[in-house]
């Protein structure tokens, strides 16, 4: 220990000392700004690099001299085959096997049992009510639109996903070429990946299913990777001893024992499916989203509270179901049991199903419900949020004025008044701080390439929001997760609402802020901060209750009082765990700037949605880029620095 | 002995952990000299020889290379060099089919925390090996059905392995590992995740078990009275080298090194020395009286040897016939400890 503190001291005190001098040299360009040659201000335009026009030339290449059209083509007509299939079955649009549409009584029924099957009689309420519910409300087209989708997509995404997976797991080359591109691909921003979609497919349904197909690849990938290496080597080895080839070892013993984590994957592939499908609504992809999209843009707040609610229960339903599945344990039945026992669940689904059929056979109103039939509550929806308008507009209103004037306005023309080279000096010196020279370059690596990217400015605006809104989650998040870490109980309860939030579309979230604050900058932040605050909730009462019960112990019995406690023990053990939720924190910001782009911002979101409406790869992806930079800096910088307070405490315990 | 009556036997095996090439191996390797590489040796230069029939215990404490060891004679791992010999063929030499086809059909392993398939009933995971080699579904769960009677688990079949104990894990791990009637079974620290009481009844139950299936078995454990209780040789090892391998008895009364003589000194002698041990030529003293037999302990006659006055005890061999004279004070230092 002493050792290895003689060795390390000086290198961290040249660490400390090289990044106060570039903080100081950052600090010195920023108040010279006014003095500084206009060079050093902004970089100048022959220095940008027309990284857009190069992928262009790429694109062009690959679409019309590599025929990678007719490729995509013939993925993309297998791919729609399948949708046309659901699409009959599920809302019965006029294409093979013309059998549908399966009655909406027959479909609740059928969720219901599976929801029994998997996780007992809530799942099952859950699970039917979900689909009564959009049936009643009118909604049973929309949602079957975004369902028959996501039932293509998931499957592919899952093959695809396992395939890569097993390959990267075989193959240390492939994990190593695979491994930056998941990166990369997991802090793209969702608009990134629909551009070129819309350039080799087109939009519609078919562009929205082969573009979620993409997006949710890889968490499978990686869940695939994890599962395999985490085997136990004596399952393997017993199945080795067992005598089994290679090929019966993959299939008969490592996979099914990876079972839990591939139904993660699986999860995960469901989850960010039905994110992205609802998103895909800006390429032409009909269903909730675009429903959503259209009431949203028009303000009906009552439908698009409807249609959100619906999102939201499916969202819930389906994490809880392929959770559910992903848990459960096998259990025996009784020697001899009869078929009929040994397959309760299939039965009674026979059954149901069954009545179902003979139900709408008997009136239409089983088979289907008119959208005049359906229920609404928007009416009183509307009177609710109007009531609640009248009394609470002079704050809010007093609240949007406040934020635009004094903090919004100032801090963006602050940010965009920082000199290009400040800035670059800035983040080397931070890099320098947190893992010395590599950590540096590294982040050099991602702000400069978005400096000559020519999209400073709304690199800036982008980041400005982010900042402004990961602040805000930091002074809410944190507090509550202190108080809430506070009983066990009520940390349980927080975690679970925390776990459901995380399982909502980031769409979602627009709807209660463009509720109150109107279409506006302030709107944008403040959905952000709600969105950005879950993970950092979520990592603060994670990180308290992570600390060793007999280090807390201990405290008490040295006198600590609760506040000692928490600043001395609780909070510096805490610390990097914290930090990986302020990370997420960034993520889930970036994300949401992005998409927020369409309620009117002016940042790098604003132009990607541009790109898009014009299906512009070059730009898009430049714009992509950018964005997935700004995170990639955020997770290198936060990542370095919790795993440095992590070896500190690990070598400060032994 | 030769290498024919041998169903196992290893030359100079070494099993070398590190990065890049592996350095020289002689004899006269040391582990320093490869810790200085940033390799570390966790079999160094082990030859062995087990008879047709003999069950072998290999103990040491964690880390010493036991597990190493029993993992190249069944080549879950490739030695670093020396050869391995399985019924007289290098097993290193082995293609791969040539290495599966002598897995189904002569060896079986029983592993520490079990390595049961977690998707699969109790019957399933026992039919695995008959499965892997491609016996017709009937037959294998008729072999099956009957492997997990033999081990008390009649009725268990349908359950998966987390509905079982420990105990009963370790059952099916064993019937497993028999359903291929192997000529060869390892068992690697098979008793060690059960508590004591589970792990005295499994002892038993694997007598039981042993005395029926007449193998070849090598035995790791890190449990000196499990050695003691099971073994017909025991090997010590340390640091990857076998200290010595000899019978129980040897290696507590005539230790080989100051580290095996530490390792046993906390043994209860009287229950590992057989009064045979003991016996030296009568030479024409005369022998009268009650006589002990050879094959029992010192720790299962000693009421006898205590109640006895006479200085020379008579020891007779299975047969009936005269053995020879057991000292009865040297019996009596060991039952009792040497005199103060």
């Amino acid at each position: 220990m002493t050792v290895v503190s003689l060795h390390a001291a000086p290198a961290a005190f040249d660490q400390r000392r090289t990044a106060q001098a570039l903080l100081l040299l950052a600090a010195l360009l920023t108040v010279g700004r006014n003095v500084l040659p206009d060079q050093l201000a902004r970089l100048p335009e022959a220095m940008v690099i027309p990284f857009a026009h190069w992928i262009n030339a790429v694109f062009a290449f690959l679409r019309d001299d590599l025929g990678l059209m007719s490729l995509t083509r013939a993925f993309s007509d297998m791919v729609e085959f399948c949708l046309d299939v659901t699409a009959n079955l599920l809302y019965g649009k006029a294409r093979w096997p013309r059998v549908g549409p399966i009655p909406w009584v027959v479909i609740a029924a059928t969720a219901a049992t599976v929801g029994h099957a998997l996780g007992g009689r809530r799942l099952a309420v859950l699970a039917g009510g979900t689909f009564v519910w959009i049936a009643l409300m009118g909604q049973w087209q929309w949602a079957m639109e975004t369902l028959s989708v996501i039932v293509v997509a998931a499957p592919f995404s899952v093959l695809l996903g396992l395939a890569l997976g097993t390959l990267a797991w075989r193959f240390r080359a492939a994990e190593r070429v695979l491994n930056p591109l998941l990166n990369i691909a997991q802090s793209l921003p969702h608009f990134a990946y629909m551009i070129p979609v819309v350039v080799f497919i087109g939009v519609g349904p078919k562009a929205g299913a082969i573009v979620t197909i993409i997006f949710s690849v890889p968490p499978m990938i990686r869940l695939t990777l994890l599962g395999l290496r985490s085997v136990p080597p004596e399952i393997i080895e017993s199945g080795k001893m067992s005598g089994a080839t290679r090929w019966q070892l993959m299939t008969r013993v490592r996979l099914p024992a990876a079972r839990t984590e591939l139904l993660i994957g699986v999860n995960q592939v469901i989850m960010q499916s039905l994110a992205m499908v609802v998103l895909a609504s800006f390429i032409g992809m009909p269903g909730l989203g675009q429903k959503l999209l259209q009431l949203l843009q028009a303000l009906k707040i009552g439908l698009s509270f409807e249609i959100g609610l619906t999102i939201v229960l499916l969202a819930i339903l389906l994490d809880r179901m392929s959770k559910a599945w992903a848990y459960r344990q096998p259990v025996h039945h009784a020697q001899g049991a009869a078929w009929v026992r040994r397959h309760p669940h299939l039965v009674v689904w026979l059954g149901l199903t069954a009545v179902g059929f003979a139900l709408a056979a008997l009136h239409p109103f089983f088979a289907e419900i008119e959208r005049k039939q359906a229920l609404s509550l928007a009416g009183p929806i509307d009177a609710g949020v109007d009531a609640l308008l009248t009394v609470i507009a002079p704050v809010a209103e007093w609240l949007r004025w406040f934020l635009i004037t004094w903090v919004l306005i100032p801090l963006r023309d602050a940010f965009l008044w920082l000199p290009t080279t400040a800035v670059l000096v800035f983040v080397a010196a931070i890099g320098w701080r947190v893992g010395g020279r590599r950590s540096a370059l590294v982040c050099l690596g991602f702000v400069l390439p978005i400096a000559l990217s020519g999209w400073w400015d709304r690199a800036m605006i982008t980041v400005y929001m982010v900042t402004v809104s990961v602040v805000l989650a930091l002074l809410i998040g944190v507090p509550l997760g202190l108080v809430a870490a506070a009983r066990p109980q009520r940390a349980a309860r927080m975690l679970l609402l925390c776990d459901t939030m995380q399982t909502f579309p980031s769409f979602i979230y627009l709807i209660p802020v463009i509720m109150l604050f109107g279409v506006n900058d302030v709107a944008v932040i403040a959905a952000v901060v709600v969105f950005a605050t879950v993970p950092i909730l979520r990592y603060t009462i994670e990180g308290l209750r992570g600390v060793p019960p007999e280090l807390v112990e201990a405290a008490e019995m040295s006198g600590a009082s609760r506040g000692q406690m928490l600043r001395h023990v609780k909070l510096p053990l805490a610390v990097p765990t914290l930090l990986v939720g302020a990370n997420q924190s960034i993520m889930f910001s970036l994300f949401m700037v992005i998409i927020a782009a369409f309620i009117g911002t002016q940042d790098l979101g604003q132009e990607m949605q541009r790109a898009l409406s014009s299906a512009d790869v070059g730009k898009g992806l430049v714009l992509g880029f950018a964005v997935a930079f700004i995170g990639l800096l955020a997770d290198h910088v936060l990542l370095t620095w919790s795993r440095g307070r992590v070896a500190l405490l690990s070598s400060r315990a032994t | 002995m030769s290498d024919q009556d041998s169903v196992i036997s290893c030359h100079n095996l070494w099993k070398v952990f590190g990065p890049g090439r592996m350095p020289d191996l002689g004899p006269a390797t040391t582990a320093e000299e490869l810790r200085a590489s940033g390799h570390i040796a966790a079999v160094r230069n082990v030859s062995l020889s087990i008879k047709r029939g003999e069950m072998l215990v290999v103990m040491g404490l964690s880390g010493s290379g036991k597990s190493t060891l029993v993992r190249c004679f069944a080549r879950l791992l490739d030695a670093t060099s020396g050869a391995v010999m399985v019924e007289g063929r290098d097993i290193g030499a082995m293609t791969e089919p040539e290495l599966i086809d002598l897995r189904r059909r002569k060896m079986g392993m029983v592993f520490q925390s079990f390595g049961l398939l977690p998707h699969r009933t109790a019957l399933e995971n026992v039919a695995f090996p008959l499965e892997m080699r491609g016996q017709d579904r009937n037959s294998r769960i008729a072999r099956a059905t009957e492997m997990l009677s033999l081990v008390g688990l009649k009725g268990r079949e349908g359950y998966f392995p987390h509905e079982l104990s420990g105990g009963q894990q370790q059952r099916v791990g064993i019937a497993r590992s028999l359903a291929v009637e192997p000529d060869i079974w390892f068992l690697d620290e098979p008793f060690s995740a059960l508590d004591p009481l589970i792990r005295r009844e499994m002892q038993d139950e694997f007598l039981r078990l042993k005395a029926m299936v007449a193998k070849t078995i090598v035995f790791i454990t890190h449990d000196f009275d499990e050695a003691i209780r099971l073994a017909d040789r025991i090997a010590i090892m340390k640091d990857g080298a076998v200290e010595q391998c000899d019978t129980p008895e040897r290696i507590v009364m005539a230790p080989a090194t100051e580290y095996v003589a530490k390792f046993t000194s906390a043994i209860d002698r009287a229950r590992v020395v057989r009064a045979g041990a003991l016996a030296r030529p009568a030479r024409g003293q005369s022998v009268e009286g009650g006589a002990l037999p050879a094959q029992a302990t010192l720790h299962e006659i000693a009421r006898q040897v205590v109640s006895d006055p006479r200085p020379h005890l008579p020891v007779t061999a299975a047969d009936g016939g005269l053995l020879g004279l057991m000292d009865r004070a040297e019996a009596l230092d060991i039952i009792l400890g040497p005199a103060a």
